[in-house]
């Protein structure tokens, strides 16, 4: 289809755009643009859960159903165990490598097992950096605030302050490990200003921040000859006679068959749930991201906390149809770049946070001043030619490449035409309920990165994830690593399992899904 | 520019997105016809293919899904990543193997001499024929050849630039004829400028020190103490931390 006449609009309007910037919104009318327009208010889409742990809690009817799903494994499954260790990590991303890592460097012996390969994840994908507060006039009391606004309030403020007081440690850590994050001309951390933030805190690799970390962690992992098992996913854990996590069993996705692994501490660091489509929305998410952890823990009697809220990240791509869902990075935000409606017209400010900024262009495409495109999908233009004019030709290529070569693969040049985006749905703001050591109230199991809960509030601040995952990934791996030294592995039960099923039954519940879903039914889908 | 006109070609165009055109593609030697325009991992799932090994982030980033592919006609076989890559009519796909590439092991944090140490790490990596099959190979346009040859050098630090693109797929290894596993080589010398050449950046141990001090401890006794509504209002008026950070 020809956009050109449509990208006039947004040309032929930069120069009056320039001149106005939409004010950051007041906390009432941040409220009720969220409560009008974002998806975690439309009823319809929630219920509450039936039984379990979070009985009577609402969540979106996609992870009710995953929540109250079945076990794929029998009761008298056998449990003699083919692997014994010390931690158990379930997941291959930034929080798993970080938690194996350390772990490992405490002596323990490790076992990570990962359904794709390792570094396949979505930390792999972050591209818009990680919050730390390094800078002069910045603080982790800022950062603090900064998050605490970002999260609606709601955000655990003893998992908040060790989160931020931690970052500039683990800042050290990457950088001793190799990791090149950009520096200033002094040789100082560049840092940029993200979304809902009011200092400039972002760590940036260019555009391919979680790629550069997890290139280095994934090399870091396998120079350690950490135990690894690939294309095996975690579909049940084990409990002892105390109900203590003891254990999981894997399912090799190659053969099979299942792997029991006995563990005096287990680490789930399974991701977050977008490939579950919550309410039909595309994802930016990757191909395992079914919230298998989430399953797996309240099965095992952990609460789930704040999973009635997620994140849509603001910039989905809408054309061309291979990157719709696929994530537009918010660094365009970050460095100027303008939201635009089909009018020409900014309609919000792009340094606002994410929910507000994703309830705005759903507002601006509902009330009809969205663009169109051929397959019937609607959007608003990112405005990426500014930066180039703004700020001088090359800026893109020197900033963006990841983003000018995503775009560039479909004949599309972001430095001289905009691109269209739409909300993704992007992140689950909850998770598993921990503690500051990244334990679940079920003892010797830990939760870290996505698959946690409470850290985020109501709304994750960019640039959070990739903190929360070093951060919480090295205290569950370190306080594992410490609970294996003293204690004894724990007998194998499936006991919780026996529990859950009666549960079931008890109230009723018989339609039940195989949970967890391990990997996307795409196949056949037309 | 108005409404009305998008609103038409959007509604003209709408008619082809409900019957979209179609085009055959050869998936691992098997015909198939699959909507134009799709990504070969749309082609794969439309066509009823389970995926288990060769999808990964879905987003260009992990290299899960390395392809060969082979257009019409054409005779040679080039690569892509599956899931950002668009069928064409006539084209032949397959994904690409796990290649047992040999991975060197090392601590990058207590290496002597980064740039000796590459040789005896990958020995074979000064080996490079020029062939330029890697470079050819890659499917992030990266230039492979000359990144191994900064590695060789010891230019380590534009060899950071050049593989800063690399999703880690792998296929620059298998064609190689000298056994080097380029992507391999480029982590390493990546990660051995980072830890070994930079100096670590001015100021980062100075707040690691003033939070381990105690620092901030004044701004978080205040804080913590704040009800939500007064810490909705505080926001950025902590400016103490600026003078004493």
């Amino acid at each position: 289809m020809d956009f050109q006449p449509l990208y006039d609009v947004v040309h032929a309007s930069r120069d009056a755009r320039l001149k106005y910037t939409p004010p950051r919104l007041s906390l009432a009318d941040r409220d009720a643009l969220i409560q009008r327009w974002h998806p975690d208010y439309r009823e319809a889409a929630y219920r509450p859960i039936a039984f379990g742990p979070n009985a009577g809690d609402r969540t979106v009817r996609e992870l009710a159903a995953l929540l109250e799903g079945d076990s794929s494994i029998a009761g008298d499954l056998p449990l003699s165990p083919a692997h014994v260790v010390d931690v158990l990590v379930v997941g291959g991303g930034g929080a798993g490598c970080a938690a194996a890592l350390h772990a490992h460097g405490q002596g323990a012996n490790v076992l990570l097992a990962t359904k794709l390969r390792l570094a396949d994840s979505n930390s792999v994908m972050a591209q818009g950096g990680m919050q730390i507060a390094v800078a002069p006039d910045d603080s982790p009391v800022q950062h603090f605030l900064d998050t605490l606004k970002g999260g609606h309030m709601k955000n655990d403020h003893r998992l908040l302050k060790t989160m931020v007081e931690e970052g500039p440690s683990v800042a050290q850590w990457l950088l001793e490990l190799g990791v090149l994050f950009d520096r200033n001309a002094d040789g100082g951390l560049h840092v940029k200003k993200g979304g809902g933030s009011t200092r400039e805190r972002l760590l940036t690799c260019s555009d391919y921040t979680g790629l550069e970390i997890m290139r280095v962690l994934k090399d870091e992992v396998l120079n350690r000859k950490i135990p690894l098992l690939e294309f095996s996913a975690a579909v049940e854990l084990l409990s002892d006679e105390q109900g203590a996590c003891a254990g999981a069993v894997l399912l090799d996705l190659d053969n099979k068959r299942h792997i029991v692994a006995a563990a005096k501490t287990v680490i789930l660091a399974t991701g977050g749930i977008g490939r579950l489509h919550i309410q039909g929305f595309p994802t930016s998410n990757h191909y395992g991201a079914t919230g298998d952890g989430l399953a797996l823990a309240y099965r095992i009697g952990v609460p789930l906390v704040q999973i009635d809220t997620f994140q849509y990240h603001p910039s989905g791509g809408v054309y061309p149809e291979q990157l719709v869902g696929q994530l537009v990075t918010e660094g365009i935000r970050s460095e100027g770049g303008h939201l635009v409606n089909a009018k020409g017209e900014r309609f919000v400010n792009e340094l606002d946070t994410r929910d507000v900024v994703a309830s705005s262009i759903i507002r601006e495409c509902e009330e009809g001043r969205g663009v169109r495109t051929a397959t019937g999908r609607v959007g608003v233009w990112l405005d990426t030619p500014l930066l180039e004019v703004a700020q001088g030709a090359g800026t893109l290529d020197k900033h963006f490449p990841a983003m000018v070569r995503q775009y560039a693969r479909y004949g599309v040049d972001i430095r001289t035409d905009p691109v269209l985006i739409y909300p993704t749905l992007h992140y689950q703001n909850g998770g598993a309920k921990i503690d500051v050591n990244g334990e679940t109230p079920v003892r010797n199991l830990f939760a870290a990165g996505e698959t946690s809960g409470g850290l985020h509030g109501r709304n994750r601040l960019m640039g959070n994830s990739l903190l929360d995952l070093m951060v919480f990934g090295k205290r569950s791996g370190m306080t594992a690593a410490a609970r294996a030294a003293a204690i004894p592995q724990g007998m194998l039960t499936l006991n919780h399992l026996r529990r859950f099923r009666e549960d079931a039954g008890k109230h009723g519940v018989t339609d039940r899904v195989v949970s967890p879903l391990v990997l996307p039914a795409y196949a056949g889908q037309p | 520019m108005t409404t009305k006109s998008f609103d038409k070609v959007a509604a003209v165009e709408q008619e082809d997105a409900l019957h979209p055109p179609m085009v055959t593609v050869e998936i691992a030697g098997k015909p198939f016809q699959v909507p134009a325009g799709v990504t070969l991992m749309k082609a794969l799932w439309h066509t009823g293919h389970e995926v288990t090994r060769g999808a990964g982030c879905l987003g260009g980033f992990c290299g899960a899904c390395a392809t060969y592919y082979r257009t019409k006609d054409d005779p040679k076989v080039k690569t892509c990543l599956a899931c950002s890559h668009a069928v064409e009519d006539g084209m032949s796909f397959s994904f690409a193997p796990p290649f047992p590439a040999r991975k060197a092991t090392y601590d990058v944090t207590n290496i002597e001499d980064p740039k000796q140490a590459l040789f005896d790490l990958y020995p074979e990596a000064p080996l490079c024929r020029n062939c330029n099959a890697c470079t050819e190979a890659c499917p992030q346009q990266i230039d492979v050849r000359e990144g191994v040859w900064k590695a060789v050098f010891g230019d380590f630090k534009a060899v950071s630039e050049t593989f800063m693109d690399c999703v880690m797929c792998g296929l620059c290894a298998p064609v190689c004829i000298a056994d080097i596993v380029p992507n391999l080589v480029g982590v390493y010398a990546s990660r051995a400028h980072g830890a070994r050449e930079l100096e670590p950046p001015s100021g980062l141990t100075d707040r690691i020190q003033a939070i381990a001090k105690g620092r901030y401890d004044d701004d978080w006794r205040r804080v913590l103490k704040m009800t939500d509504d007064e810490l909705q209002q505080t926001s950025a008026s902590i400016t103490s931390a600026g003078k004493s950070g």
